[in-house]
């Protein structure tokens, strides 16, 4: 018998569980290192994804110092800068944000929020982290082995890929797809859980329309996943063989070292087709829980229910479909046939529509609320501001004659990293900032939280803003360094210092949060239950953080949806979505 | 990428069919209250494991759609060369047809409580599944001993790559059906929990056999008879 007594037999949880059939970790093992237990994965999962990810900030400083101080830093050369670059890319995408969003968040919220005890299948959950800390193990064994990591660029396009010439070309390249395989398996393993939890361990009450959005958010995003990381194993498998057995699935013949090369007749296209047929989806899989997350913080810090509820269900929905018929849009310049770019950018654009009802109704959410502008607010607005911006570049790229001549510019990095980097990582900071005193049941310092948000917040747009104007300069992307050409102003040169210095400070602002992390597990004020008083499960567990099993004896039952704050009438300002209609009073905990 | 289009197209209809039974349309402030048919579907009263099952099928079903539409991306260049099928693969198939039926007679059986004849059926299966796995070790060999090279050609990377997926999965399966031939072995009564532990063996055979059949199509070439046929009638 596995953690939950939910036997996977019976199709309706029960909702009454008597004491002795909760399985129990026997060992300390059992309990904090091999654990079942889907809070205990989640937080495996974060610290792992934070790690990785700290070397991916501390790769973004290298390279920014090499772009502000060109020919100052005599370790940085121009091949290092390139696996800089790849391992910057791959890392912050995948094995941060996806593993964040999806394995971190969604391991704690889903079964909380859901009102289940654990996840359907804990141990292949457990399975599924074990498999993602051996990717990511092998991922930074990259930067020990001969060669170095690869630095094809986190697209890894075939031919240079795996050709000599490219930095990392004997390993790198190879343990990066085997990274990439173990990530997908691994990853497949927890997706089926979250999947299945959220179809089948519903507590009772709890249809679909009464899930918060978080939910929602991860929910669709997880599908998406699950469908869309199948391409880049594809790709992955075949590139390998590529390299590896030689065979000519992406390889066109060309000439090597002044030698013809064994490959011939493929088709680094294809690549691109299978790459992209992930890649796109990989931006909503990041953005899809942000959205969720988003909601949920403004609505409760907002004390207002979340304005147009369907019709945010609808758009997430709408997003998770569309963006699968949008990927050629990252293949303008690829020489494709005209009326396919014009069929994809025609997709892009409608994609705009959803996503756009999305910001309209946070903006309305906010509109006369109550707003209290707590730590997870303000990142909850910074996240508007910058996803906002980076929409808005987005629509300027989706066209195909816009797109040509900014392709591979500094533009481009300016809008990626403003929607799918900035934008999510303040959801992910925000997040945080809400969910730490339920899992730890302390609360992070005001203060210093006050310091990280203004500095991350304005530090980044201070950062990515300027290269919209370097890139319409013509500053070219993945350049080690600019030299003396003629389109570029010194101008230009004294605003890449400028920008180096603010991502240093950004950077120094993080590790102000690391501190906070740990100082506030200690010596945190002590938070109760449910300190934002929201109407959300997992604010209404009887322990705080959750015991083993979440709930006591009986699983909650839910009479309502997730957002209703400010009700009128209401004796408080929020009433707990597992609270009877006919009571007056709010009652704390589930019993 | 038009096959993979199709799959997430037939996807799309299933999820928003299951969507549409979900009252997307509720106005979930106005309804405060006890709901107390949960889960409110008749889909839903499937046990986890099956639904877990459903998903991950679509998952390995879209691993197999894109692999098939690489192979028909590909296989337009100019430097492709189709590759004889050797014979053993008919034999073959004709095991992993063996192999599915009698799981789907130890199905039966266990529904029927018939103990012995469940075990009779899933160590049939099991031993025609192994068949069929060493089946396709032999036709690498042959295909080796012919000159035909993994890298010689992408007709044959891709024979190599497609059967070894293929099989890998089936060799997961195979634990998994081991794992369900244990438990009935020592049982004298059929339980639900191993009914389902073999329905969920046979549902995934089935789907290999399916897969392992649309395979042998692209492999032959007869798929694309079929797909010329069909482009012609479209346009
Ligand atoms: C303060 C934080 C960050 C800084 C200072 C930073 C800086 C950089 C720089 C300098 C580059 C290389 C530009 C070039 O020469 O082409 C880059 C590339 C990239 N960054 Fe970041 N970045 C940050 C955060 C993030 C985050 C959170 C993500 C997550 C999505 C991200 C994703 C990427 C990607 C995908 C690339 C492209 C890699 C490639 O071209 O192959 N970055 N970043
Ligand atoms: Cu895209």
């Amino acid at each position: 018998m596995v953690d939950v007594p939910y036997d996977g037999i019976t199709g309706i949880p029960p909702a009454e569980v008597p004491e002795v059939e909760l399985y129990h970790p026997k060992s300390w093992w059992t309990q904090y290192v091999f654990s079942q237990d889907a809070k205990v994965i989640a937080i495996q999962y974060s610290l792992t994804a934070s790690a990785i990810g700290l070397v991916a900030l501390v790769l973004s400083w290298l390279m920014r110092l090499q772009l502000g101080f060109p020919g100052t830093f005599s370790f940085i050369d121009a091949n290092q800068y390139l696996q800089f670059i790849t391992m910057h890319g791959m890392i912050m995408v995948i094995y941060l944000l996806t593993a964040l969003f999806l394995g971190g968040f969604g391991n704690y919220l889903i079964p909380l929020m859901v009102g289940a005890r654990d996840m359907v299948f804990p141990y292949v959950n457990m399975l599924s982290y074990w498999v993602y800390l051996l990717a990511v193990l092998v991922l930074a064994s990259t930067f020990f082995v001969p060669g170095g990591p690869t630095g094809a660029g986190w697209t890894l396009y075939p031919p240079q890929a795996i050709l000599s010439g490219t930095p990392g070309q004997e390993w790198g390249i190879v343990l990066m797809l085997s990274s990439l395989i173990l990530f997908i398996i691994g990853f497949t393993m927890g997706g089926l859980n979250y999947v299945v939890t959220v179809l089948q361990a519903r507590t009772r009450g709890m249809t679909l329309m009464r899930l918060p959005l978080t939910v929602w958010g991860i929910f669709t995003a997880t599908v998406m996943a699950l469908l869309a990381f199948p391409a880049l194993f594809v790709g992955s498998v075949m590139l390998l063989l590529d390299r590896l057995l030689g065979t000519s699935f992406f390889m066109p013949s060309l000439v090597e070292m002044g030698q013809l090369s064994k490959y011939g007749g493929g088709s680094p296209l294809l690549f691109q087709h299978l790459f992209w047929f992930f890649g796109h989806p990989e931006v909503y899989i990041v953005a899809l829980p942000a959205f969720g997350i988003v909601s949920d913080l403004i609505s409760t810090h907002a004390r207002k229910n979340i304005f147009g509820y369907r019709m945010m269900v609808w758009a997430i929905v709408a997003i998770g479909a569309l963006s699968f018929v949008v990927w050629a849009h990252h293949m303008y310049v690829s020489g494709m046939y005209p009326y396919f770019g014009f069929f994809f950018a025609t997709t892009t654009l409608i994609i705009a529509i959803p996503t756009a009802i999305k910001v309209y109704n946070w903006v309305l959410t906010l509109w006369r609320g109550n707003i209290h502008l707590t730590i997870p607010m303000l990142f909850a607005l910074g996240f508007i501001v910058t996803f906002v911006n980076g929409g808005l570049t987005g629509l300027f790229l989706g066209n195909v004659v816009v797109d040509v001549p900014l392709s591979d510019t500094m533009f481009v990095v300016a809008h990626f990293h403003m929607v799918m980097g900035v934008a999510p990582i303040m959801v992910v900071l925000g997040a945080i900032y809400h969910w730490y005193p339920k899992v730890t049941g302390r609360m992070l310092n005001n203060v210093l939280g006050q310091f990280h948000f203004w500095v991350t917040f304005l530090g980044a747009y201070l950062i990515f803003f300027p290269m919209h104007y370097l890139g319409l300069l013509g500053v070219p992307r993945r350049y080690f360094e600019l030299g003396e050409a003629a389109f570029i102003p010194p101008s230009a040169h004294s605003l890449n210092q400028f920008i180096t210095v603010v991502a240093l400070t950004v950077g120094f602002a993080q590790m102000v949060f690391l501190f906070n992390l740990a100082w506030s597990l200690f010596e945190g004020e002590p938070s109760g239950g449910n300190p934002w008083r929201a109407t959300t499960l997992e604010w209404q567990t009887p322990e705080t953080p959750p015991g083993h099993g979440n709930w006591g004896k009986e699983l909650p039952v839910v009479y309502r949806w997730a957002y209703d704050y400010s009700v009128p009438g209401a004796a408080e300002d929020f009433i707990p979505q597992n609270q009877p209609p006919t009571t007056g009073a709010i009652q704390g905990a589930a019993p | 990428m038009s096959a993979v289009i199709l799959f997430l197209g037939v996807i799309a209809v299933i999820a928003g069919w299951w969507l549409s039974q979900q009252r997307l349309t509720a106005k979930p402030w106005l309804e405060a209250g006890p709901i107390d048919d949960f889960p409110g579907t008749g889909a839903m009263t499937w046990p986890a494991a099956k639904v877990g099952l459903g998903v991950f099928l679509a998952v390995a079903g879209s691993l197999f759609t894109l692999f098939i539409s690489a192979y028909s991306m590909r296989m337009n260049m100019a430097d492709w060369r189709t590759m004889p099928v050797p014979t053993v693969l008919w034999f073959n198939t004709g095991v992993l047809v063996i192999s599915s039926v009698a799981l789907q007679w130890a199905y039966v059986a266990t529904r029927r409580n018939d103990i012995d004849g469940a075990i009779v059926g899933l160590l049939a299966a099991g031993g025609a599944a192994i068949t069929f796995l060493a089946g396709q070790l032999l036709a690498w060999q042959q295909l080796n001993a012919a000159g035909y090279f993994v890298a010689s050609n992408p007709a044959n990377a891709f024979f190599y790559m497609i059967t070894a997926v293929h099989g890998l999965h089936l060799t997961g399966g195979l634990l998994a059906l081991g794992r369900t031939t244990a438990k009935v072995w020592h049982r004298n009564a059929a339980t639900a929990e191993m009914r389902l532990s073999v329905e969920l063996c046979t549902i995934y055979w089935h789907f290999l056999l399916l897969v392992w059949v649309v395979l042998l199509g692209l492999l032959t070439g007869w798929t694309n008879d079929f797909v010329d046929i069909c482009r012609q009638l479209l346009s």
